[in-house]
Formats: structure tokens, sequence, C-alpha cells
């Protein structure tokens, strides 16, 4: 397939799936919010902002942090190119550009979901709305993985969208979880020492992984068991692990097409042994924060590789 | 339906005749029409935009904020044309195809028709589609347009006349498919009752037609087969929809500038696997933007280089450079001449009559009848500066007197003509609109191929002669009925 079109591909999985991360993330802070006092709730949508990394861009037209603002700005402001509406626009266009290969369902869903958003988020979302959007951007991506599952030839294109996806998903896991990481500090120093479950309860909520994470710890939030699902439990979706090792059988699956392995799947191997060989003990050992941006970093070196090994670009 | 709805009309109507009679062609659609509820048909007229809208059959426009995805409106009503009816056109179609491609050969070689004094030799020289470097060449299997539509209009029951050519990159076959899938989607039943010719096999032949049109022993694909590419500006280009949708049918690749190289004197695309040729590429865009190195050095959206590989046998461009000559309607006006000059036979389908400006005598008839003729740019498009006389404020008219005093060469006028109408489903029944028609033509060294159907452009305002779709027209699927 050409080049242009894989790029397209990866990029369209990657803006989705961060429009439905960014979405999770308002959803489980707005939660967080309404449960807490007024400045607990200012700190909450202050490390929204800087989870996506706009604090900057933010701060330079706001004086302070307050629900409306936070939520209009990531979902629609116009001054804001990371905007969830303009990361939609992006998935189209992506999706438009990549439209020979992707199958007639996909491009539907994609484009019915931008339909959508485009004409919800062309207003300010009243908190009374902000419900109906983030259900909006959710079922956009349940609908188009599902069109995917269901439709696409397994070809190259249907592997650089996993690409985009699970390289996307892997960093976001990562930054959320490193923006709380502080929180877990305390935990290690006082042994069965309670944690503010209200913020690991949003944390996993922001991963769509609270119900998970109840069902396999019964009901018992403490530091250990966090990381070890969000980082080390391969059969919740949206963990480092699973992240990994479905990004690893995806580039597995395009080398045998191509009948050769790239720098891609030599830094892939490098990454999966390091995670395979550590347990909870040895992360913080680490330190959970240096081992996170580790992973970031790997993560970034691989998808750059692939980049690069697929010629994406001229 | 009722008679009635006809009798203000002097015109010749499809579906209507004087008497208000069902003509046969829409006599089994007409059956089908009464037994139908108007709010079932409300609603589905209605429906009809959403499909289009969530397909993204939206043409681009650019206005001084933002794009805009407009749909072009679609009605609900076929236009009908007889088994019979279509015979006697395919025959005049093919004709005058064929001819188009001789004197497009002759243009770039030895100018045979000039030679003869058919027609002048300042048509091609003063005309900016003319390419001085495809002289002396000739395209894979002699072909310079690979992909016609030849506009028609009618005017009475055995009376269609030609409008314009369209030989250089003819669009809207996209819409021709679409609007019969969004009718089949919408009427199965009325598909059951009425047999009409399919049009869906499209894609299929254009791959098939344009694959053997690939220069001598190229086959760089899989199995030995040609690779075809459709090249496009991309997609920002208003026409995007229809070149992913045609490459999507055909399963070829679709490409832009930049995918494109000339790699060891071939033109290749970038894949995930490095650079591999391409034999054919049906390409979207303009002469002037194809090649860089030969034409505006300033186009992004070609591919360097690309001339010369074709210039040496080692691509297949359809259409052909050069071949927008036959787009100009001074060209147009010489037809006939050109017709019976290549086929030795007399054309079966007519011009309309043509008054070139360029002619004094010509000249002054136009400027004394200017408040009944229309008045056409030679090398305009879309429905652009053009005069219609007869519905054109005397302000208009007084400007359009000025501009063709100043250079009458420029401009063609022929008869404004009552074109025919085809019923419209409005909020009020069917009412008659104008109509005209497009069908698209295939060629390839193995023939020509007329697909059954076509584009039926309408104009929506009530007495418009004009349907172009940026001007507020729209479209109708077009049915071809079996024997």
């Amino acid at each position: 397939m050409l080049g242009r079109m894989a790029n397209a591909s990866f990029w369209m999985f990657r803006y989705l799936e961060r429009a439905e991360n960014t979405a999770r993330l308002i959803e489980a802070a707005l939660r967080m919010a309404l449960t807490k006092d007024l400045a607990t709730a200012e700190e909450e949508w202050r490390s929204v902002i800087a989870t996506l990394g706009l604090t900057a861009l933010y701060e330079a037209d706001h004086d302070g942090y307050d629900g409306p603002r936070v939520w209009n700005f990531v979902l629609r402001d116009r001054a804001n190119p990371a905007s969830v509406r303009a990361m939609f626009g992006a998935v189209r266009n992506n999706a438009r550009a990549a439209r020979t290969c992707i199958s007639s369902e996909v491009w539907e869903a994609v484009n019915e979901s931008w339909m959508q958003l485009d004409r919800i988020l062309a207003r300010p979302v009243s908190q009374g709305a902000l419900g109906d959007v983030v259900a909006i951007i959710r079922r956009a991506g349940a609908q188009v993985h599902g069109a995917v599952d269901g439709s696409m030839l397994r070809n190259e294109g249907f592997h650089f969208a996993r690409a985009g996806t699970f390289i996307e998903r892997g960093e976001s896991t990562a930054r959320i979880l490193d923006m709380k990481y502080f929180l877990l500090l305390p935990s290690l120093s006082y042994v069965g020492s309670s944690l503010d479950s209200g913020q690991w309860d949003q944390v996993l909520r922001s991963v769509a992984g609270a119900r998970a994470y109840s069902w396999l710890n019964a009901g018992n939030i403490d530091a250990r068991g966090i990381v070890e699902f969000l980082v080390l439990d391969d059969r919740f979706p949206r963990s480092l692990a699973f992240c990994r090792g479905a990004l690893r059988r995806t580039l597995d699956a395009l080398a045998a097409m191509h009948g050769q392995e790239g720098a891609c799947n030599a830094l892939m191997a490098e990454a999966e042994a390091r995670i395979g060989s550590l347990d909870v003990e040895d992360i913080f050992e680490e330190g959970l924060h240096e081992f996170l941006l580790g992973f970031i970093q790997r993560n970034a070196a691989i998808a750059e590789a692939i980049i690069d090994d697929y010629r994406f670009l001229a | 339906m009722t008679a009635g709805a006809q009798q203000e009309s002097v015109n010749f109507d499809e579906m209507h005749d004087a008497e208000g009679n069902t003509r046969e062609a829409y006599r089994d659609y007409c059956d089908w029409y009464e037994g139908q509820e108007q709010a079932s048909l409300r609603r589905k007229d209605k429906e009809a935009d959403d499909t289009f809208r969530r397909t993204g059959i939206t043409f681009n426009v650019y206005g001084e904020d933002e794009a805009e995805e407009r749909l072009i409106p679609f009605d609900i009503v076929p236009r009908i044309i007889t088994a019979a009816e279509w015979r006697r056109l395919s025959r005049g179609i093919e004709q005058r195809v064929r001819a188009l491609n001789s004197f497009l050969y002759d243009m770039y070689h030895r100018q045979e028709i000039v030679r003869a004094g058919r027609v002048p030799e300042t048509l091609f020289r003063h005309n900016a589609a003319w390419l001085p470097n495809m002289v002396g060449f000739t395209p894979p299997g002699g072909i310079y347009t690979h992909i016609v539509g030849i506009d028609l209009v009618r005017t009475g029951p055995d009376e269609f006349f030609v409008l314009e050519d369209n030989a250089r990159t003819p669009s809207g076959v996209s819409y021709m498919l679409e609007n019969r899938e969004t009718m089949m989607a919408m009427f199965p039943d009325l598909f059951s009752q009425v047999p009409v010719e399919a049009v869906s096999d499209y894609p299929r032949r254009l791959a098939r037609s344009l694959a053997a049109c690939a220069p001598e022993g190229h086959a760089s694909g899989e199995g030995g087969k040609p690779t075809v590419a459709v090249l496009t500006p991309g997609i920002f280009n208003s026409a995007y929809f229809e070149h992913a949708f045609l490459a999507d049918q055909m399963g070829a690749e679709l490409v832009e500038g930049s995918d494109l190289r000339v790699v060891e004197g071939k033109v290749q695309m970038r894949t995930t696997r490095g650079y591999k040729p391409i034999d054919v590429l049906y390409r979207r865009v303009d002469d002037e933007y194809l090649d860089p190195l030969t034409f505006n050095p300033d186009s992004v959206l070609g591919v360097p280089g690309i001339v010369d590989v074709y210039r040496a046998g080692g691509i297949t461009i359809a259409n052909a450079p050069g071949t927008g000559i036959c787009d100009d309607k001074a060209i147009y006006s010489f037809m006939p001449d050109i017709v019976e000059f290549y086929t030795g036979e007399k054309p079966l389908l007519p011009n309309v009559q043509t008054w070139r400006c360029a002619d004094r005598d010509s000249l002054a008839y136009v400027l004394d009848n200017l408040d009944e003729l229309v008045v056409k740019e030679v090398h305009g498009s879309g429905g652009y500066g053009m005069l219609i006389g007869p519905t054109a404020t005397r302000k208009q008219v007084a400007e359009f007197r000025k501009k063709l005093e100043a250079a009458p060469e420029n401009y063609i006028a022929q008869p404004t003509l009552s074109l025919s109408t085809c019923p419209i489903y409005t909020k009020k029944g069917l009412a008659p609109r104008h109509v005209d028609l497009r069908p698209y033509v295939l060629v390839s060294p193995n023939g020509i191929e007329i697909t059954p159907g076509g584009l039926t452009r309408v104009a929506l305002t009530k007495g418009s002669l004009v349907v172009n779709s940026s001007q507020g027209g729209g479209t109708k699927d077009t049915w071809v009925l079996k024997d």
C-alpha cells in the first residue's frame, strides 16, 4: 500500500484513540469535582489540562481553572489545536485520505460521528450536555472499532490502524498514571496506609478500568494493586502490558507480510523484554515516574521507527 | 400526477405529451407512482439528503472563512429513456467519440483537416489547451480521450442535440452510480416493477478499459496485470469524493503528486515497500499542473519528469495531455465538419446551431439579437461567463455587448433552446423542470463502451435553463429501460 495511506490510517486511529481518552479524562474529572470542595475541584481541572500537555496554551487565555472553562477549552476551543473537535476533524480528514484502504462501514461510522460531534460542539457545552458529548465520542470509538473488526481485510492497512491505536492508548494510560504518581509515594513509606480512594477511583475511571479493577481486587485500593493492574496486567485492554503485547503482534504481522523485520521490530523486542521481566517492586524501586517516562520515550521511538520503516513520508 | 401541471409549458416534457398523456417511457413508473402515499414520498425525499451526507457524497466549496461541504440536490423522480431511444443515442455518441479521437490524433500530427480547409489553423494555434509538446507523439493505442462525457439536450421526441463535448476530464460519474444506489435503497419495489439497465458495473468497465490502454508490454501489477492509479489533487479538491470513490470501486491506488516520482525512467509510487511502477495513470489533475518541468513550474500537484516518461512510452496518461482542446466551444462549432471528415458519415447527433463571433457576419447577427441568444465564452465551463439573453437584465446585456465587441473571438452564440422538462418532486407534487443528460463513454483498444444511463442534471428553479451544480442545479437517477 501507499506510504501516505499507511500514514493516514495510522494517524486516523491515533486521533480517534486520543479523542476517546480525552473524553474519558473529562468525564472522570467532572465526577471527581462534583464530590469535592471547590479548591480540590480546581486542582482536578488543573491536572486535566496538565495531563493533556495544554497548560501554557490554556493559561495564555484563562486566569483560573473551573469545569466549564476547562472542558470547553479541551472539547471545542478554536484557540486549542488539540481540541476534541479538531482531533475529530483530523480523524475524518485522515479517513478521507485513507478512504480506499478503509471499508465503507468504517468510513460511514467516522463520518456520522463527525457530523454529530461537529453539530453539538458548534456551541458551548453546558454541564447538562457534557454527558451526551462524552457518550457520542465513546460511541464513535466503539462504532469505528466494531466496523473495523467486522468489515476490514486483515491487510497492512488494518495493522497500521492497530499500531496507531495501541501506540496512542499505551501513551495515554502512562500519562494519566504519571500525573497522579506522587499520590502513591506516601503509601510506600506507610505500609497498609489507605490511599485517597477518590483520586484512584478517578484514575481508574479515566481508563475505563474502575469496574474491572474492583472485580480483580475485591474493592481494595492500594498502590501495588493499581500499578499491577494498569502496568502489568495483560488482561486489561488499556494496561501498558496489553498495549505493548497488541502492538508487538501487529508489528510481527507487518514484518511477516513484508518478509523482513525493521528497526521498529528490534525496538519492540527490547521494550517487551524489559516490561516482561519487571514486577511491581522493581518498578517502585526504579521510581514509578522514571519508569513511566521510560515507557513513553520507548513508545515514541517505536512510533518513529514505524513511520520510517514503512515509508510513511516522502 | 395531473395533466394540468404540464399545460402551461410549451417545451417537450419527458413524462407527458401535449394532451397530458403519459409517454411510453414513463408508463410503468407512473403506475407505480399513482400507488404511492404522498406522506411516504415526502419522507423518502428528505431521507435522500441524509443518505448522501452520511456516505459523504459531497463537494467542497471554499468561501472566505472556511471550507464548506455541500450536497448536490437529488431529485427522487428518475429521468427515463426507452431502449429504442438509447440505441439511437448510442450510435450517435459512438460516432462522435470516434471522431473526437481521430481529430485529436490529426491535430497533433499532419493536421489533414486544416490542409483540407475544413477548419482554420487559428482555431488551435491560439488555444491554450493545445500543447506543442504533444506534436508528433502518439499515445499508447492512439487514444487521446479515454473517458468522455457528451452533454445532450432534448427538444422533441426525436430531437437530441449535443450541447458540449467533455473530452478533458468529465466529472459526475460517481453521482450516476450513487443516485442509482440511493434509488434502489429507497424504492426497492420500484425496481422489481420496472426493468432498468444496470449502471453499477461502470467501475469494473473503467478498470478494464484503463488496463487495456497500458503501454505495450507494461504489466507491473500482481498477476502480470497493469498497475492502474487515480491521480487526485488531494482531499481538499472539490471532486475528491469522486476520485476516492472511483479508485476504491476499481481497486486502484489513489495517488497524489507527492506519492509519485520518476525512478529509473518509470513513474513510481511510494509504497510501504519502496517505489513501485505505475502503468496507467487516470489523472484528475489538469494538464498545466501535471509536470512542473514541462508546464506550470509552480505546480506541487504533479510529477516532475512524467511527461518525458510519457513521451518515451513508459506510462499511459488518461486522458492524454492536450485533449482539452475538444472542450473548446469554437472547436465545438466545427464538430459537424469534424465528424464528417473523419468518419465519412453525416453526424447522427446534430450540434446546436452556433454562431462564431470571430466571423464578422455572425458577430453582427449576434449583436443584433443579443436578447434572444445564449452567448458563451469559448473556453468557459461550469455555466460561468455566459449570457442568457431572454432572462438577462438590460444592464447585463449592455455589459456583455461591450465584452463581445472588445474580443469577439472569445465568444460563440446559440439560440435559446427550449430544453425538455422532466418533473421533479416538490412539496406540492410533481413540477416540470429543465434537464440535460451526460452519458459516460469509455474508449480503449478493445472498443467504445457507453454505460446505459448517465447523469441527468436538472435546473431546480422554475423556468431556469442552467443545470450546473455550481449554479444550483440538481441531479436525477437516469434510467434506460430494458427491451
